[in-house]
């Protein structure tokens, strides 16, 4: 029996002096987050109850798992930051983040991991918050299931949803982005991934690249952002299945590309956008399956795109399907879909017998000139197309689909 | 006045042509919404149809008319009608044969599609809408260039050259001077440039409720804004009651003075 009693106190010592667990709730003696901290050990679990904490600053110094149980309310009382994490290895589950303070100066965000490494954060709902998620110089993370509720009005006093800073090898994914400025913003950051998220009704962009290589963001949607996904500056970044609809405005597009080079976009559906893809300086790019989809403008190219290829896209009824602002081409059209294709198969091999000329006159006319815009769908545009079609003039002659598809293309 | 439209109405109702166009609507709709199967794509093609073909045919359906029955014009003239009710009564004959052509026509088949539940219906409505004013206004223009014109082949050509100048010269003179003047700010010259074609008007205003507004960029916000409030789609809609109402005092004012 004595030995029984002492077999378990050792196992008690054993486990009150390795990973304790601290409950935090109202009524406990600890009823702070910050207290909790302050106690706990390194490897410590603290354990958040159900409850409205009224807390701002918490700094999370030591190595720790802090999960909330139904959802426990951090309330920051828009007075700064409310979670900082500055040692690897944290764990943030579960927890309810609201208020969080709007700054001129500072980037208040709901919660903030500084150069660490390995943390998780998981199943965080955010409101009201200035900036969300935001990872600066740290490395391998991961940032899985939040959701993130934004009300941004104005671009210039609103924060980003998720925003990496000189940040490697961080993983991003089945978040929900809604209402804030950049949905998923990131600049210097590296090897990242981001998978399976939605952004939606952001004021800015659903996803923002800056400076950022060798990314691959794959099976998110994207939808009826203010201006859709823009990726700038960066290299060999992998855009793969995801969906981009509705960014639909005066100003907006699906994608924006602005000196991008190496990319691989495969797999991607554009629907219903103002214009689908707006490439600028960007080369070497390989764009394959994707679906262009009753957009307005499915490519424009403003130019220095050199060397990309299209191969085997749909492109079913857009308005316009290829918009060149110069008369040099060096991009690769072959084997896409086009539903505007007037030609003919003869031996049915399933390839058109005669070339597609994707650049009508008028796209060229209206790059010129935008306000020529409002003669859309008038005959006499219809006429100077057709005779465009017969002999091309304005519109680069080598810029031609020598192969294409009779039948939509399927993968 | 109202005897002889209703005997010009009648006999156009009877006449093959009526019938003939009648069929080609009721075929093109079902034909459209068999193949398109989408309530909203069928309005954009029925509306590129609508505006080449609609002024056409009253233009040469209106001369036609006229030059047809002029022996019976002449007699209705020996009897003592106000003149302006024998060539009004024609006009207005020939201007709702035709619209009742083209609103059944095209009516009928997207009626029994299940417009009524369908969110098109504002943008069908608006379709129809114009269709009906397009006729009115080219009946007009050609009853315009037939009184004017003793000379048959004269009076036909002239009618041609009308249609051809509004549905596609007029629109190539604009383009030419919008991208002549680019260095200068156009929308204010667009948008009266719009304005001054019936043809040009129609187009626009069912483009911008298609929602196609976003495309036109930073001109399209400068029309959206305009043609998108009621004030816009008012002055629009008075502007083609106005290319309805100048050719008919035209029509008054030249049979009057006009010489049989």
């Amino acid at each position: 029996m004595n030995k029984l009693f002492v077999f378990l106190a050792v196992i008690l010592l054993v486990q009150t002096s390795y990973a304790q667990n601290i409950e935090v709730c109202n009524t406990c003696p600890t009823s702070s987050l910050k207290d909790a901290i302050i106690q706990a050990k390194d490897f410590d679990t603290i354990t958040v109850k159900k409850g409205t904490y009224k807390e701002y600053d918490i700094i999370i110094d030591k190595p720790l798992t802090i999960i909330g149980e139904d959802y426990p309310v951090i309330d920051g009382e828009l007075k700064g930051e409310i979670i900082t994490i500055i040692s690897d290895n944290v764990t943030v589950d579960g927890l309810f983040i609201i208020n969080v303070g709007t700054s001129y100066t500072e980037d208040y965000a709901a919660i903030r991991v500084r150069k660490s490494k390995n943390f998780v954060i998981q199943n965080l709902v955010l409101e009201k918050l200035f900036f969300g998620i935001y990872i600066e110089k740290s490395s391998y993370g991961k940032v899985y299931h939040n959701k993130i509720i934004g009300d941004a009005v104005e671009e210039y006093n609103s924060g980003n949803g998720i925003q990496l800073w000189y940040s490697n090898h961080i993983k991003i994914e089945h978040n929900y982005v809604e209402h804030v400025r950049d949905g998923i913003y990131l600049e210097f950051s590296d090897d990242c991934l981001i998978k399976n998220n939605v952004s939606a009704e952001n004021l800015r962009y659903g996803l923002h690249f800056m400076f950022s290589n060798d990314d691959v963001y794959q099976d998110n949607t994207f939808e009826n952002n203010g201006a859709g996904v823009a990726v700038m500056f960066s290299k060999k970044i992998k855009m793969l299945n995801n969906i981009f609809k509705e960014n639909w405005g005066t100003a907006s597009y699906g994608m924006l590309l602005k000196e991008i080079n190496d990319a691989e976009i495969i797999g991607n559906t554009f629907e219903e956008n103002t214009i689908a893809i707006n490439i600028e300086g960007s080369n070497r790019i390989v764009y394959k399956n994707n679906n262009f989809v009753n957009n307005g403008w499915a490519i424009k190219v403003r130019g220095a795109c050199y060397t990309n290829s299209f191969v085997e896209n749909n492109f079913l009824y857009n308005s316009f399907d290829i918009s060149y602002n110069s008369k040099i081409n060096d991009n690769v059209f072959d084997r896409n879909y086009w539903s505007n294709y007037t030609g003919y198969d003869l031996d049915k091999d399933g390839v058109g017998d005669v070339p597609y000329r994707p650049v009508k006159l008028f796209s060229y006319i209206v790059n010129r000139t935008p306000e020529t815009i409002i003669l859309l769908r008038s005959m006499f545009i219809d006429i100077i197309d057709f005779s465009e079609k017969v002999s091309p003039v304005f519109t680069p002659d080598n810029l031609m689909d020598n192969n294409p598809s009779i039948k939509k293309i399927t993968w | 006045m109202l005897k002889i439209l209703k005997y010009s109405f009648y006999d156009l109702i009877r006449s093959r042509w009526s019938y003939v166009y009648f069929a080609f609507y009721l075929l093109l709709g079902i034909v459209l919404l068999f193949l398109n199967n989408d309530l909203s794509k069928a309005v954009i093609t029925l509306m590129n149809v609508i505006i080449v073909l609609v002024p056409l045919i009253g233009t040469i359906f209106g001369v036609m008319y006229y030059y047809n029955s002029k022996e019976f014009t002449e007699l209705l003239l020996a009897q003592p009608l106000k003149r302006s009710s024998i060539f009004l009564g024609q006009y207005l004959g020939v201007a709702l044969s035709l619209s009742m052509s083209l609103i059944l026509g095209l009516g009928i088949p997207f009626v029994f599609y299940g417009l009524f539940e369908s969110s098109a219906i504002w943008d069908f409505s608006l379709l129809l809408i114009t269709g009906t004013f397009l006729t009115l206004i080219f009946t007009a223009l050609a009853f315009n260039i037939a009184l004017s014109n003793e000379n048959k082949i004269k009076g036909f050509g002239y009618a041609i050259l009308l249609w051809l100048f509004l549905a596609v010269i007029y629109d190539g003179l604009f383009l030419m001077t919008l991208i002549m003047f680019e260095d200068y700010p156009l929308d204010k010259v667009s948008l009266v440039g719009t304005m001054l074609n019936p043809i040009d008007l129609s187009r626009t205003l069912i483009l911008l409720k298609l929602d196609i507004s976003a495309l036109l960029g930073y001109t399209g916000a400068v029309f959206k804004e305009f043609f998108g409030t009621n004030f816009g789609l008012i002055v629009s809609f008075t502007m083609l009651i106005v290319w309805v109402i100048l050719p008919v005092l035209r029509i008054v004012f030249k049979s009057k003075r006009k010489d049989f």
